[in-house]
């Protein structure tokens, strides 16, 4: 029978070649709220960084979408979310799912820059054998929450382990990024009306609304809009935000639960390929890998970020 | 007992059980002892036969309505969540409108989650093969990763539940509404991967799954009468198969027929991979060919893709006469 035996990494990390990304850790808990969103802003940066060189060395990779939810991600991970990387196991730490596990860098550098992935093995992204899988696998790395890639999946689970929270009494959060293309499949909205219903509080939803999908805009292939009507509509506390604005994330993410006891949908107003020139607010870079000129330039243009 | 086209239930003159009763007996056992243990439904309370459950620990039954694919992403989530999740719903839309979610929320991500498969095979007779669910165990038998279990009788059906509810990975379970009588021994206890000899036979080996497991044995009653001592093992997992089982019946005995209420590609293809690789072995299949139903009740669709005695024991004639 195949179990996670199976599924055990074999590639050496230190082995492969890879860049060194400093562990910046949780923002101080007496940061000032100046300092937190310097703390947040550089992670990002370095993030940013870290993920285009992995696209690159790989040759495969989706960065647009990568760096679209990279300012979420970090200001989860490293400010909002009440879990460590010391208690992985605690019942009531908070959750996070990746529903569009397609921006797997993302994760996987947020992940190390919090403390949760040896820096290392971001240079085995996508190698063979390497626990650093193009979509995250629960069964490779222990913080990951689920295993995402297929897109309508992230928010069912994501809605069951907030019921599991919600039947032990507990105060832990389950937050969820999906995909603003995603919400296309029918499974989200299956999902929704179950958060709703059951007015799942301690459930935030994030649409990381970038407004592109692979093949072109999302309002040009099944647009989405009224999307803060729909959510609305299906018993959510509907929140909108500048998806890059570390301030107004933290803003957002630290009402949660909502006084309303329903369920928080946050949209994330995102640009695919922030805060790169050429790539931001381009379609064709949903998975298109840089040439080493446009990798230079990508980490020019962060340096100055 | 001769061939018939009218229906010819088996064992007539024993009792025959609904499956489904000692399913929620053992799931609401389980539950009072082990407030982990959750059921997650489609609107199936009644076709799940829930009620008690529901009755006894009504917050613990998560209901989100018709929507299967909800349901076992929810389930997996309950899952990561520290609950016991019993995802539970007619086999055919638990198992084909959540594919993807069964082989990605449930088998590559090895949540602990038992998936109930209620009324399968050809339960819903005259319903039609939209409700039919034959395809369940080809499909699920090639998920990496997932127990696929076909209990026999009442005991093996509670015994299932009670194992999977500590069994750590993800379990897959069919259980029959179709009546079957009591056919595991007394003291009998369900081992995962094992298969149950219920009848030794030197001349050929019939190895049934779930409801075709009575047609066996009285098959080789037929057979027996005829001067053919046919071996019947109950095959209760059909992933994994017992292996050692199948290479004992294939070195002692003429040949195999396998018996299954649903498409031979399930259990009967599962044996011949195994078989044809180790010890080819004389083969015929009993079960639905390559084809969607006709209309008509269970106990006609049995006999009219010959899942009875006579079926079985001609097909294990034929295995003789080829050699």
């Amino acid at each position: 029978m195949t179990t996670t035996e199976d599924l055990v990494p074999q590639v050496d990390a230190e082995a492969v070649p890879h860049d060194t990304l400093t562990v910046l850790g949780r923002v101080p808990a007496d940061a000032s709220r100046e300092e937190t969103v310097a703390h947040l802003a550089e992670a990002s940066r370095l993030v940013r960084r870290r993920d285009i060189e992995m696209v690159r060395a790989a040759g495969l990779g989706h960065i647009g979408g990568e760096f679209s939810v990279i300012d979420v991600l970090v200001t989860l991970y490293l400010h909002a979310m009440n879990v460590s990387p010391d208690r992985l196991d605690d019942p009531d730490r908070d959750r996070f799912i990746l529903s569009k596990g397609h921006a797997a860098a993302a994760l996987y550098t947020t992940l190390a820059i919090a403390g949760f992935l040896e820096p290392s093995q971001l240079g085995t992204f996508m190698q063979p054998h390497s626990r650093l899988n193009g979509h995250p696998a629960r069964t490779k790395i222990a913080a990951v929450e689920a295993s995402t890639g297929p897109l309508g999946h992230g928010l069912p689970i994501a809605v069951g382990t907030a019921f599991a929270g919600k039947l032990d009494g507990s105060t832990r959060r389950t937050f969820v990024v999906v995909g603003d293309g995603e919400l296309q499949e029918g499974s989200n909205w299956e999902a929704l009306m179950t958060a709703g219903n059951h007015r799942l509080s301690h459930l935030c939803v994030i649409v990381d609304r970038n407004r592109l999908q692979q093949g072109a805009r999302v309002a040009d292939t099944n647009d989405l809009e009224p999307l803060a009507d729909k959510l609305a509509a299906f018993g959510l506390e509907v929140v909108e935000v500048d998806g890059h604005d570390h301030g107004a994330l933290l803003d957002v993410f630290a009402n949660v639960p909502a006084a309303s006891g329903k369920p928080t949908a946050v949209i994330a107003h995102t640009m695919k390929g922030h805060p790169i020139s050429f790539m931001s607010d381009n379609v064709a870079w949903h998975h298109k890998v840089p040439s080493p000129d446009q990798v230079t330039q990508a980490l020019a243009e962060l340096e100055h970020s | 007992m001769t061939a018939t086209t009218a229906p010819t239930p088996p064992a007539a003159a024993t009792p025959l059980h609904d499956c489904r009763d000692a399913w929620v007996a053992a799931l609401v056992e389980l539950a009072e002892a082990d407030e982990r243990i959750v059921a997650v439904v489609n609107d199936s309370v009644g076709s799940s036969k829930l009620a008690p459950f529901q009755d006894r620990f009504p917050d613990r039954l998560v209901n989100v309505g018709i929507a299967e694919q909800d349901m076992v992403g929810v389930g997996a989530g309950l899952a990561n969540g520290g609950k016991v999740p019993f995802v539970s719903a007619a086999a055919c839309f638990l198992t084909a409108r959540a594919m993807e979610q069964i082989k990605v929320d449930a088998a590559y991500s090895q949540h602990h989650m038992v998936l109930i498969g209620q009324s399968p095979g050809m339960a819903y007779g005259e319903l039609g093969p939209t409700h039919h669910s034959i395809e369940d165990l080809a499909w699920l038998r090639s998920i990496p990763g997932l127990t696929v279990i076909v209990p026999t009788d009442p005991t093996e059906t509670a015994q299932a539940v009670r194992w999977a509810a500590g069994a750590g990975r993800p379990v897959f379970i069919r259980v029959s509404r179709m009546g079957v009588p009591d056919l595991m021994p007394e003291g009998y206890e369900f081992q995962p991967g094992r298969a149950v000899q219920l009848r030794p036979g030197g001349d050929l080996t019939v190895v049934a799954t779930g409801t075709g497991v009575a047609r066996a044995l009285d098959a080789a009653n037929l057979l027996e009468g005829r001067g053919v001592d046919a071996r019947v093992l109950a095959m209760p997992t059909v992933k994994p198969l017992d292996g050692e089982a199948l290479l004992a019946a294939a070195e002692e005995t003429a040949g195999i027929v396998t018996v299954e209420e649903a498409l031979t590609s399930g259990l009967g293809g599962a044996v011949a991979e195994y078989l044809s690789t180790r010890r080819p072995t004389l083969m015929r299949f009993v079960g639905v060919p390559d084809t969607f139903a006709p209309t008509g009740s269970v106990e006609w669709l049995m006999d009219h893709f010959r899942i009875t005695a006579e079926g079985i024991a001609a097909a294990a004639q034929e295995v003789l006469q080829s050699r």
